[in-house]
């Protein structure tokens, strides 16, 4: 299996172990990760107002560079950027044609690029009764809670993901790898985001909730898929402290081959 | 309605798409709003403050800067409003004017440090300043 891959700016530098984990992963499964030549920014936010073209040709140019194949993500926020503007692109005519003009340059894009986040991968495309196979170092007896967040879920018909509110694909991961997964209510409510910035005590609150929430349930830690749910779970608690791991991360010490 | 309110109302439903007539008053995304507390103007209240035209007022409150673009009130809303797309809109119709930057560059050192990742800061910046 090979796809195109777009790791994005996070996980060059803060967030290198969503990454260097995932590649590792990714080779014992038979999977090859090719990184796009010359990838720009996703656009870090996706836009919610229609006239905001510019801000969404850098993923289009992702999108065209990926040549109609399957685009893999790794990080929340590029996947949904990413995915939402390939959907743009194929429903909005007013976005494509004027995205299309801004492109005419560098060649066109017709649209055939399919945006998955790896987990996707891992579940549509490896299967987690395979994946389940290929574990070497069982994670048993952890009970482990998946943190979703926002951007992976929302919105449900766009990103196509899971169910938004009731999503199974994290918890059915970590069965695959052995351990046990912990459902708890605010698994797919937001981080605090980049409010964070603004407004920390903001941030506070909402991971203070989401940490209360999966402790109560009897997480005895966490995985995510975003650096930014990351940096807020691990930074702004402040009543209790989960540690909080990248979803690859645990996939390679299944796997066994996680460094160190 | 005079004419500047009316000017700003229809940039706002133009751009955000919304058509806040659909809203019946529910409640449930101010219910389901993870920042409710921290905001001035609540989202069902933006909703009817921009379909009474009060962007203006909707502008100048802080309440645009704390919106955590968490899409839980876009998912939730049972008729299709969508009030995350308005709080978007009329933050962009503040920050696009000339010298309206909400954050730059300047406030970044003060706040990030080692463990902030990038994402969060491109994030901000793209919210936060045009």
């Amino acid at each position: 299996m090979i796809y195109s891959y777009y790791p994005g700016c996070t996980l060059k530098d803060r967030a290198k172990q969503l990454d260097i984990c995932a590649r590792k992963s990714a080779e014992a499964l038979g999977i090859t990760l090719q990184e796009l030549p010359n990838w720009q920014c996703c656009g870090a936010v996706y836009p919610q107002v229609t006239d905001e073209i510019a801000s969404r040709l850098s993923a289009v140019r992702a999108l065209q560079s990926a040549e109609g194949g399957k685009l893999v993500t790794m990080c929340s926020a590029c996947h949904h950027v990413l995915k939402r503007t390939a959907y743009d692109w194929n429903a909005d005519e007013n976005f494509r044609t004027k995205a299309a003009n801004y492109l005419a340059e560098d060649g066109g894009y017709d649209g055939a690029t399919e945006v998955v986040h790896f987990l996707e991968v891992l579940r549509d495309e490896v299967g987690f009764d395979e994946l389940k196979k290929k574990v070497v170092n069982p994670l048993t007896g952890r009970k482990i809670g998946a943190f979703y967040g926002c951007m992976v879920l929302r919105p449900g018909k766009v990103l196509a993901f899971d169910d938004p509110e009731n999503p199974t694909i994290i918890e059915d991961f970590i069965k695959a790898i052995g351990a046990t997964p912990v459902k708890y209510p605010y698994r797919n409510e937001c981080c605090g985001a980049y409010v964070a910035l603004e407004d920390k005590g903001s941030a506070e609150h909402q991971v203070d909730r989401a940490l209360n929430s999966a402790m109560d349930a009897g997480c005895d830690e966490l995985i995510t898929a975003c650096p930014l749910c990351m940096y807020n779970l691990v930074e702004n608690a402040t009543a209790h402290k989960l540690p909080v791991k990248y979803f690859t991360e645990l996939l390679a010490e299944a796997l066994g081959v996680k460094e160190g | 309605m005079e004419n500047n309110a009316k000017f700003l109302t229809e940039t706002a439903l133009r751009i955000s798409g919304v058509n806040p007539r659909k809203c019946m008053k529910c409640g449930k995304c101010s219910g389901t709003c993870p920042n409710y507390d921290a905001m001035e103007y609540h989202p069902h209240q933006f909703v009817a403050m921009v379909e009474k035209g009060q962007i203006e007022k909707l502008m100048q409150s802080k309440s645009i800067y704390l919106c955590l673009s968490c899409m839980a009130c876009v998912e939730r809303c049972p008729r299709g409003v969508e009030p995350g797309k308005l709080v978007e809109a009329v933050r962009l119709m503040q920050i696009r004017q000339q010298d309206k930057n909400h954050k730059g560059a300047r406030d970044i050192p003060e706040f990030a440090d080692e463990s902030v990742p990038q994402q969060l800061l491109m994030a901000a910046m793209r919210k936060y300043r045009k």
